[in-house]
């Protein structure tokens, strides 16, 4: 078989050495949710954080959107900043002095795009954060506050989304709050999204596809039967 | 009430003009510097650290000296700026560049301070929605260490309102043109009688240091408040 990829098919081949740890992965994604399972320490935020650009894979080749974003062999490496890849991280990371109205901006902004109302409207809508934009981050709860941090990595128009752990910093009934909202992102978008979590409950509702790793290794790839019963 | 001959006010005007001149133009330097000795690792880091905090333990009459030397309408560079019509011996601009000069290493170290303490995951978001670092920098990072650079900037303009040594050394006690409030305290100390008028002018540097550390624990606070995102 060719290897061609659909432009909204993502690649992902990478060697990289941390300390004692050694990860080398390949897998692939498509327009659904590709969900990294596994245990902590598997690998799965490195892997994510190569994806983004933050660090650099010693050798190998990832793809998304039809654009090559790094390839050790052809030296091809797109800072982070060229890579338009929406991040949500555990954390969220709204940057605490700008309101809710302002990080979720942040990202046209440095594009200098024009601003878009009808999306911008789109996005809080679609998340419910609209009531939230005068407010700072320090005076959200933990579910606006991850509500927020994915309005504003969708807004700045990925090509890509990484949900990495989104919910981990949750309670069981923040969970319920907001998984929601992952489920309509992922219905009424087409954007290829990869979402990491150690909670088979998680995946299960949210994953079209599942990449399970261990040690730093893929051992398996395929539905969300992997996940078992 | 305060009753100054116009000398005095000079020299009270004069202080306040060389030390916001000092504070404002060592400011974006400070900022670049404390920036590079916080964030990046180079060939050279541990001299160029060492030589920004040298006025610091240096005697301030050699940092004066050595400004002269390189500064002097002879010196080094003093010459070549005295071709393009910029003379700093003996002028107000000269002493403002010793208060800066003297003043750097407090600025640096405050806002390279503040810059380690700004957690580097937000820098990574900014990377992620589009920033690359100057625009990182403009607008995650120093916002974030504002109040550091807020505070290193009141501790600078003190210390060069407060600088002596290195400035009479480079620029003499020049009444009207160099004398600051400490210079003309000096003076007023050297002559029979000066004693009242000196404690007049001390009385005014204590006033202006206290006002200066007051205003900048309010906007601190206040920068403090915005940063912890409420």
């Amino acid at each position: 078989m060719v290897f061609d990829l659909a432009s909204d098919m993502i690649l992902v081949e990478i060697d990289k050495k941390l300390g004692e740890f050694a990860l080398s992965v390949k897998f692939e994604g498509d327009s659904g949710v590709t969900a990294l399972f596994g245990p902590s320490g598997s690998g799965k935020t490195s892997i994510v954080s190569m994806i983004a650009g933050l660090s650099k894979p010693d050798r190998g080749r990832i793809v998304a959107g039809g654009d090559t974003l790094f390839d050790s062999a052809a030296h091809i490496d797109k800072p982070a900043y060229r890579r338009r890849i929406g991040y949500v991280f555990q954390d969220g990371r709204l940057f605490p002095h700008m309101s809710v109205a302002r990080n979720l901006d942040y990202g046209r902004w440095m594009s200098g795009a024009p601003r878009d109302d009808a999306q911008f409207a789109r996005v809080t809508d679609l998340l419910d954060i609209a009531p939230l934009l005068k407010r700072r981050p320090g005076a959200l709860s933990g579910g606006e506050r991850q509500r927020v941090a994915l309005g504003r990595a969708l807004l700045m128009r990925p090509l890509l989304m990484l949900l990495d752990e989104p919910m981990a910093s949750l309670d069981a009934a923040r969970k319920r709050e907001i998984l929601p909202y992952f489920v309509r992102l992922r219905d009424e978008t087409k954007l290829p999204m990869i979402y990491v979590s150690h909670d088979p409950a998680e995946v299960r509702q949210i994953a079209t596809r599942v990449v399970r790793l261990d040690g730093g290794h893929v051992v398996a790839t395929g539905g969300v039967e992997l996940l078992g019963q | 009430m305060l009753h100054l001959t116009p000398e005095e006010w000079t020299a009270v005007a004069l202080s306040l003009r060389v030390a916001s001149v000092a504070t404002a133009v060592s400011l974006p330097f400070g900022i670049a510097v404390a920036w590079l000795l916080a964030r990046k690792d180079f060939p050279g880091k541990a001299l160029l650290n060492a030589v920004i905090y040298l006025p610091l333990v240096l005697p301030p009459v050699v940092t004066g000296y050595l400004l002269l030397i390189v500064f002097g309408r002879r010196g080094i560079f003093g010459a070549w700026l005295a071709d393009v019509g910029i003379v700093l011996s003996f002028r107000w601009t000269g002493a403002a560049l010793a208060c800066g000069v003297m003043a750097f290493p407090l600025l640096v170290g405050a806002i390279r301070l503040s810059i380690e303490a700004v957690d580097r995951k937000f820098e990574d978001a900014a990377a992620t929605l589009g920033a690359n670092r100057a625009w990182t920098l403009l607008t995650v990072t120093l916002p974030l260490a504002l109040p550091g650079i807020i505070a290193g900037a009141v501790l600078a303009f003190a210390r060069a309102l407060g600088e002596f040594g290195a400035t009479i050394t480079f620029v003499s006690n020049i009444p009207g043109e160099t004398q600051t409030i400490s210079a003309a305290i000096y003076t007023l100390t050297q002559v029979p009688g000066g004693d009242a008028q000196a404690l007049k002018l001390v009385g005014i540097a204590v006033a202006i240091s206290l006002v200066a550390l007051i205003v900048s624990e309010w906007f601190g606070r206040k920068a403090g408040a915005r940063v912890h995102g409420v």
